[in-house]
């Protein structure tokens, strides 16, 4: 609410601004108007303008590496060993009790892990060999083994993750993001979305704003075709031609916003103004061909131009560099119902290096400090088996996800699950608790980031979540939170 | 540091309204800040109630509660409770607890000190009250009464009215606002002629009305309800397969030309299908309850969904009808408004009671057809019965004989136990008649199976009935797109008690009581992998058994017949016997499915299955409809049931062949039906369904039974009223009703003005801003129902007025005193709607198709965009014809990915009800804009026209073009701005510099449309030229 305000209120001033401005520029040209119109425009118009959040901050922007189909906890984050032992045995009655599978008869014999684990880092973290370059970083990680859901069927478990909420029209995590912190980007979208494999369940709600105004949702960079949809002018056009149709729009939008005085058509004059920017800013943006070699082997790019996950990871380093507050990657591979082994190896091949890439790349950079990057799925699978002896069910009791940068703890795990990787034993962190965290690492308290609809004040974690203090790093989060609205 | 920008204005923020008054007002300062900062823990919710205190009502704040005295002592704010604690400096004693967030400013407490000292007078919520008409100011300089309210208000404001609009520009606002199309300049034209003989005012009153005739009338208006109804061409959620909703699209627009009276409007679609007689169209118009998502996910619990699907559709008439926010009663009694849990599950309840249907639609003509059929069959029915008077002896006699013959053998039903699909996508449910309904995801290829302990030993057979349900698509008994169905195998393992293996028991000699010939399955059917060699059939129960997965049985019975039930009967090779404890396991095998993930499947809706020990069953060609109709005593039977009786009878006598040839060929011209509709269908008395309030709304944690009823705080339901959809359709439609004509006027009021009076459209309860004008509201809510709930009425006092027609120019003071223009100082002025802006562009560049109504069309779209789907739409295959350029309404809308086109200028996806949107201008839109394919052809298609019709030299074409567009003539300066561009590109092309070939034509341009005399460069020139205007503020505004 506090924070409607105050974009209420910043809207109020820049009104006000935008008058001045005006009556300043009657009578200059076209371009005069435009060069003021932009120089004001980002503190001053603009409802993407950067604010501060409640209290400071660490993280001030989020790489987000959604691994969409629910990847199994038991292969890569979570090493059960008694699992192993009891592999064909069937689960124990009693933890069975109230339990549903989504697809199979919870009466299933476990499945023992496919993949050995081992201690990685200084700090010991038991990992699967399958995820070696995961591995090399255990250090900068923290890993939540406790992670737990309501859903149990993909799009509302995507849903929910992404939104806090397994029904559609809810704002992504993304677009709280935004709308809370604004966009520091000049000529780039404040959230951009990178896609490799199939499409989401969830679909474009996994990043929509919901109930928020559209401009705080995420705007896909597309891996072909134009990176944004309709950024390359029509054929035939080339650079003066757009130049001179934009030099002759705004010429015309200028003399009717002279005539009209609607500060919407100033609006206008400055979206197209904009556009054109992007136009020159995204093809830059998607073009690796100026990274360094080791860059490149670092993210174990072979062709810069080859669509997927490892370019998607180097594209949001890019992209966080060019002050895009939120990238979210969605790579829909996980749903190992068969072929349990083989996909885990295809997607871990797929992903696991530039994951660790990313962490690495933006340390070396001095990004990671103030970079918040989330790994994780919609939910994990089960220790049961399904199908013959290589598939796994969804399973939403338990599951990982990994935190690195921005005010998180280093080379540290967060809960224990029980011997089987079935339920939470300590520290279960729901869906909202991992949001609220989130949203306290980039600085809001989640109960007052709120956004008023049909009466009421609606928030990403619903009416529940508790920040989970066990996953903040102490010694980079020691400012006290501060109370009162957002400031300029 | 700057940002990437997106300006706005934003309808849901930057409310600045300056007020005259003064002194407070309870309603309007008071109400807001109780509910803001105290109705959460002392409010009406027993639940979260603090302290025993209520704050929501005079009587209980005066008594106060369990800690301090009196909440509020009337005269002495000093002695009140409730001032103490808000301005306590102790952080115990401070209430809201700090912990809360929502400390109350002083300007706040000053307005609630100023109401204690006043004597705390409580006052209802205005708008739970029934508006009432109120009387038009004497002193008022108009007779109209939209301008009398507005005036009043801004001689309050020391405001006034701006003068009127440029005739073009009203002329052009009318256009847009009613059909939702720019003027052509020949309307143009004969507005001015209109203008010059019978003054402004009488013309613009004649084109509003008779632009309310215009059929496009329907297709504008329709778009506001579609947003409101959640409509969307697909199902949503993880699948999110293609549907047909179309009809209902069409129904809604019908419904606007007509002019259909709004509480009829509304009754049709919460419960058109209850009414007497109904028709078709009101079948259909019950969609509206359907257009919400259908989760098809594997594995899901199809409970779950559809009440979260429930859930939706309260959400719908929640924010649509009543302008209430109902979904926070779905967990909990509300906060702020008079809406308690139970309540909430009252209104559910008379929407609960229901089956998720589906119907088929035909045409006009498809439907003489079917009356003309169904007439010839009755006719010759009646020379049958006349011919052979003797027909219903033989009838009798055959009944009673078939009877005993089916009586001879005893089956004891299959009670299963528990079911499965081998896929595990299925999660089928038991019927307490001991049927298997499955539900959900649609399988193309897989098995669903029972588990039962059988009763009886020596088992010589098995029968399978196939039967209808109204929660598959036509009743079923399939689950296609047609409700067919094709049955690959029948499987029967048994397993002996402590055995762990099943064992396959063969069957054999397989009858049933309709087969198709046998062939191979038909080319829609076809599927890649499975067809490889082209070797799937389809034909007689034979197949069932034949231990063949590529043989199926399969009954379809053709157009008008096939939506029925069927039976089939199989012996055991070797007759069982079963020790007890013996286990079943019964599997109905699907493999004749196409290749489209859903609506291709064969699978069974809903069977059961029985056993018997009598010898050699097996079934003969009657109708397995007719043989249950026969179970029900003759004067029980509804006539359907008779006159299967009678079918399947005749059919068997020798002597009646000619009869039955000649209306076996009539059923033969029964038509395949145009289209389907989802919609409701109220469930029979022996399969209701109760509702249960649910523990904090969570669908499986049902808690007491609740009854349909409405809640308290608003109107009664009308005496006597049967507890049905019905009931609720005439008590959301009462004229007593404080919400309902409020809201829909409200809604209009919002499309004409760009804010609504109240703001909020979607919610009137306590939260909801102050209404700029609530006088007004009420006069135009009341004078509605008066009109007969009359949209183009409102609609037509609403762009009669001088309100309406002023002038949009404003000046800096108006602006920041009113930047939303809610007090109406100047005339309405934004930019258009996602569709009306695709629709003026396609409009002013000649391609507009004139189609109406009808199937949704597939726009072109990037490859990026429908290859990122979980299911990729290989139905996508844009329109190259002219329905390319169908107004935006026709445009599919694929709900997991939304239209680019449509989402970049604010169109809603489908997901929820809408009932406003914000507006924004965001550099996506722009690049739409200048560069979606559309676009780009509507601006070389504009060139034509303009070389075409725009005169000989450039001036005339730049200023035909430019009229076009904006429907007014170019300034100087404007013209020599297009001029010059012009002039710059032709130098270009003529040295070479850019290519004509590329610019001027796309991959879809004929020659034949192309002006004779008129060389690519010049029309590549006039194309980038169009391009510049076609993107004018101006051109996609109304102004």
């Amino acid at each position: 609410m506090k924070h409607a305000d105050e974009i209420r209120h910043e809207r109020a001033r820049q009104l006000t601004r935008r008058w001045f401005l005006r009556d300043c520029t009657l009578g200059l040209g076209a371009i005069a108007l435009n060069s003021l119109l932009q120089r004001d425009a980002g503190a001053a118009i603009n409802p993407l303008a950067p604010r501060q959040p409640h209290h400071p901050a660490k993280a001030k922007r989020v790489i987000y590496l959604f691994h969409a189909g629910a990847p199994s906890h038991l292969e890569l984050f979570d090493y059960k060993p008694e699992l192993a032992k009891r592999s064909g045995q069937l689960p124990p009655a009693e933890l069975l009790k109230n339990y549903k599978a989504a697809f199979i008869k919870p009466n299933s014999a476990l499945l023992g892990p496919k993949f050995k684990f081992g201690k990685r880092g200084a700090c010991g973290m038991d990992l699967s060999d399958v995820i070696p370059h995961i591995g090399g970083i255990a250090d900068e990680m923290c890993l939540i083994r406790t992670m737990q859901t309501d859903a149990v069927n993909h799009a509302p478990a995507q849903i929910l993750m992404n939104t806090g909420n397994q029904n559609f029209g809810r704002p992504s995590f993304g677009a709280w993001t935004l709308y809370g912190l604004g966009s520091e980007s000049e000529d780039l979208p404040g959230y951009v979305v990178l896609t490799s494999a199939k499409g989401t369940s969830g679909g474009a709600s996994n990043y929509g704003s919901g109930f928020l105004p559209n401009m705080y949702g995420g705007v896909p960079f597309r891996s072909t075709g134009d990176p944004v949809l309709y950024l390359s002018n029509p054929k035939g056009f080339d650079e003066e031609t757009q130049r001179a149709s934009l030099d002759t729009l705004n010429q015309l939008n200028t003399a009717a916003y002279k005539q009209n005085g609607d500060a919407d058509i100033a609006a206008r004059i400055q979206s197209y103004e904009m556009a054109y920017r992007l136009q020159n800013s995204a093809p830059e943006l998607i073009d690796l061909s100026t990274e360094p070699q080791h860059v490149l082997d670092l993210y174990g790019i072979k062709d810069v131009k080859q669509p997927g996950y490892a370019r998607n990871c180097l594209l949001a380093r890019r992209m966080i560099e060019r002050g895009v507050r939120f990238v979210q990657l969605f790579h829909e591979a996980w749903d190992q119902h068969s072929g349990l082994t083989k996909g885990v190896e295809k997607n871990s091949k797929d992903t696991d290096q530039a994951s660790a890439a990313l962490v690495k790349d933006l340390k070396q950079r001095g990004l990671l400090d103030d970079t918040l990057i989330v790994w994780g799925g919609e939910f994990g699978r089960t220790p049961m088996v399904q199908g013959g002896n290589d598939g796994r069910d969804h399973h939403n009791r338990c599951f990982s996800f990994w935190l690195a940068g921005g005010g998180v703890k280093r080379g540290h795990v967060h809960g224990e699950t029980d011997e089987l990787g079935f339920n939470v034993a300590t520290d279960p962190v729901h869906v909202n608790d991992l949001n609220a965290t989130l949203l306290y690492l980039l600085g809001f308290d989640h109960k007052k980031l709120t956004y008023r609809v049909q009466g009421l004040d609606m928030r990403l974690t619903g009416i529940a979540g508790n920040v989970v203090k066990g996953v903040l790093d102490n010694h980079r989060n020691d400012q006290p939170a501060r109370d009162g609205p957002p400031e300029k | 540091m700057k940002s990437f920008l997106i300006f706005s204005v934003l309808t849901s923020h930057f409310v600045a309204l300056v007020r005259a008054e003064s002194s407070v007002d309870f309603n309007r300062d008071i109400q807001p800040l109780l509910a803001e900062h105290c109705f959460h823990c002392h409010g009406k919710d027993d639940g979260s109630r603090k302290a025993k205190l209520r704050l929501d009502e005079r009587e209980s704040a005066l008594k106060g509660g369990e800690s301090d005295g009196p909440a509020i002592v009337p005269g002495q704010p000093d002695k009140s409770a409730l001032m103490t604690r808000i301005l306590s400096h102790d952080t115990d004693e401070v209430m809201p607890p700090p912990k809360e967030k929502k400390p109350v400013t002083p300007a706040d407490a000053e307005k609630l000190r100023q109401w204690i000292k006043d004597g705390a007078a409580y006052a209802g919520h205005w708008a739970f009250s029934p508006p009432v008409k109120p009387g038009l100011s004497e002193s008022a300089t108009t007779k109209h009464p939209v301008d009398a309210f507005i005036q009043a208000r801004l001689k309050r404001e020391g405001l006034s009215m701006s003068p009127a609009a440029a005739p073009e520009t009203l002329c052009r606002r009318l256009h847009l606002d009613l059909i939702g199309l720019p003027p052509s300049p020949a309307a143009l034209d004969a507005f001015f002629k209109e203008v010059a003989s019978n003054g402004l005012d009488a013309a613009a009153t004649a084109l509003a009305d008779a632009l309310m005739k215009d059929r496009r009338f329907g297709e504008k208006w329709a778009r506001h309800w579609l947003d409101v109804a959640r409509y969307a061409d697909s199902n949503g959620f993880e699948k999110d397969l293609p549907r047909e909703q179309w009809a209902w699209r069409d129904w809604v627009i019908n419904a606007f030309n007509a002019d259909m009276p709004y509480d009829r409007f509304i009754t049709e679609q919460i419960a058109g299908d209850l009414l007497p007689n109904r028709t078709q169209q009101q079948l259909i118009a019950t969609g509206f309850l359907r257009n919400g998502m259908i989760n098809e996910e594997g594995a899901i619990v199809p409970e779950q969904w559809r009440m979260e699907a429930m859930f939706d559709r309260m959400d719908a008439v929640g924010s649509g009808v009543l302008g209430l926010s109902l979904r926070c009663a779905q967990c909990h009694t509300h906060k702020f408004d008079p809406i308690a849990q139970t309540e909430y599950y009252g209104v559910f309840a008379f929407l609960n009671n229901t089956y998720e249907s589906q119907s088929w639609v035909y045409s006009d003509e498809q439907q003489k057809t079917i009356a003309k059929l169904h007439a010839d069959i009755a006719a010759v029915e009646a020379r049958l019965k006349k011919e052979h008077p003797e027909w219903q002896e033989k009838l009798a006699a055959w009944e009673a004989a078939e009877l005993e013959r089916l009586n001879r053998t005893k089956w004891s039903v299959v009670e299963a136990e528990d079911t499965h699909s081998s896929t595990e996508l299925n999660h089928p449910a038991v019927l307490p008649d001991w049927s298997i309904l499955t539900l959900g995801h649609r399988t193309v290829f897989g098995d669903v199976h029972l588990f039962a302990q059988p009763k009886v030993e020596a088992v010589t057979g098995i029968r399978l009935e196939i039967l209808k349900h109204d929660d598959l698509p036509f009743g079923g008994p399939g689950r296609s797109y047609k409700g067919t169905w094709a049955l690959s195998e029948l499987t029967v393992e048994a397993r002996k008690p402590g055995g762990d293996k099943w064992e396959k028991l063969k069957l054999v000699h397989a009858s049933s009581d309709f087969e198709e010939p046998t062939a191979g399955m038909e080319p829609e059917w076809e599927n890649k992998t499975r067809d490889k060699e082209n070797r799937r059939l389809r034909g007689p129960a034979a197949f069932l058994a034949d231990g063949d997965e590529n043989t199926a049985w399969r009954a379809d019975r053709g157009a008008g017949c096939r939506n029925t039930e069927a039976v089939a009967v199989a012996q055991f090779e070797q007759p069982l016997t079963l020790p007890p404890g013996t286990k079943l396991k019964i599997g109905l095998l699907t493999n004749h499915g196409g290749d489209d993930n859903g609506p291709k499947n064969t699978q069974v809706g809903r069977f059961r299955v029985a056993l018997t020990q009598s010898p050699d069953p097996k079934v003969n060609h009657t109708a397995y409809a007719a043989v249950l109709a026969m179970q029900i005593a003759p004067d029980k039977r509804t006539p359907q049931q008779t006159q299967a009786i009678f079918d399947t009878w005749r059919v068997t006598v020798p002597e009646l062949k000619s009869f039955n040839d000649e209306i076996e060929k009539l059923w033969k011209g029964f038509p395949e039906a145009m289209t389907s509709v989802l919609h409701l269908a109220e469930r029979s008395r022996e399969d209701s369904r109760e509702t249960h309030r649910l523990d904090r709304g969570v669908w499986d944690q049902g808690k007491e039974q609740v009854l349909p009823h409405v809640p308290a705080a608003l109107h009664p339901l009308a005496k006597d009223a049967p507890r049905s959809r019905l009931a609720l359709a005439g008590w959301l439609t009462d004229k007593r009703s404080p919400l309902t004509a409020r809201v829909a006027v409200n809604r209009l009021w919002q499309a004409v003005f760009g804010v609504g009076i109240v703001e909020t459209a979607e919610d009137f309860g306590t939260r909801a801003p102050e209404p700029s004008h609530r006088e007004l509201l009420d006069w135009l809510a009341v004078d509605f129902m008066e009109h007969g709930w009359s949209q183009k009425h409102v609609l037509r006092t609403l762009v009669t007025s001088a309100a309406y027609r002023q002038s949009s120019r404003v000046t800096p003071q108006l602006q920041e005193r009113d930047p939303k223009n809610r007090l109406l100082a100047r005339g309405p002025r934004f930019r258009a709607e996602a569709e009306v802006v695709r629709d003026i562009v396609l409009s002013v560049s000649g391609l507009l198709s004139d189609k109406f109504g009808g199937p949704s069309v597939f726009p072109p779209m990037p490859e990026s965009v429908i290859e990122f789907n979980y299911f990729k739409p290989t139905y996508w295959k844009p329109a190259e014809d002219t329905t390319r350029y169908s107004r935006a309404l026709y445009v599919f809308r694929k709900r997991s990915m939304p239209d680019p086109t449509m989402s970049a200028f604010d169109a809603p996806t489908g997901d929820a009800a809408c009932t406003r949107r914000p507006r924004s201008n965001s550099p996506l839109a722009a690049l739409t804009a200048m560069n979606e394919p559309i676009f780009i052809e509507a601006s070389q298609s504009l060139a034509q026209r303009v070389l075409r019709e725009g005169g000989q030299d450039d001036a005339a074409r730049a200023d035909y073009a430019f009229r076009l567009c904006t429907s007014r003539l170019p300034s100087n300066e404007e013209r020599s701005a297009v001029l010059k561009l012009i002039s710059s590109r032709r130098e270009r092309l003529q040295r070479g510099e850019i290519k004509a070939g590329d610019i001027a034509f796309s991959s879809l341009a004929k020659a034949s449309d192309i002006p004779p005399d008129a060389t690519p460069n010049e029309i590549a020139a006039w194309a980038i030229a169009a391009r510049v205007l076609l993107n004018l503020d101006e051109t996609v505004s109304k102004n």
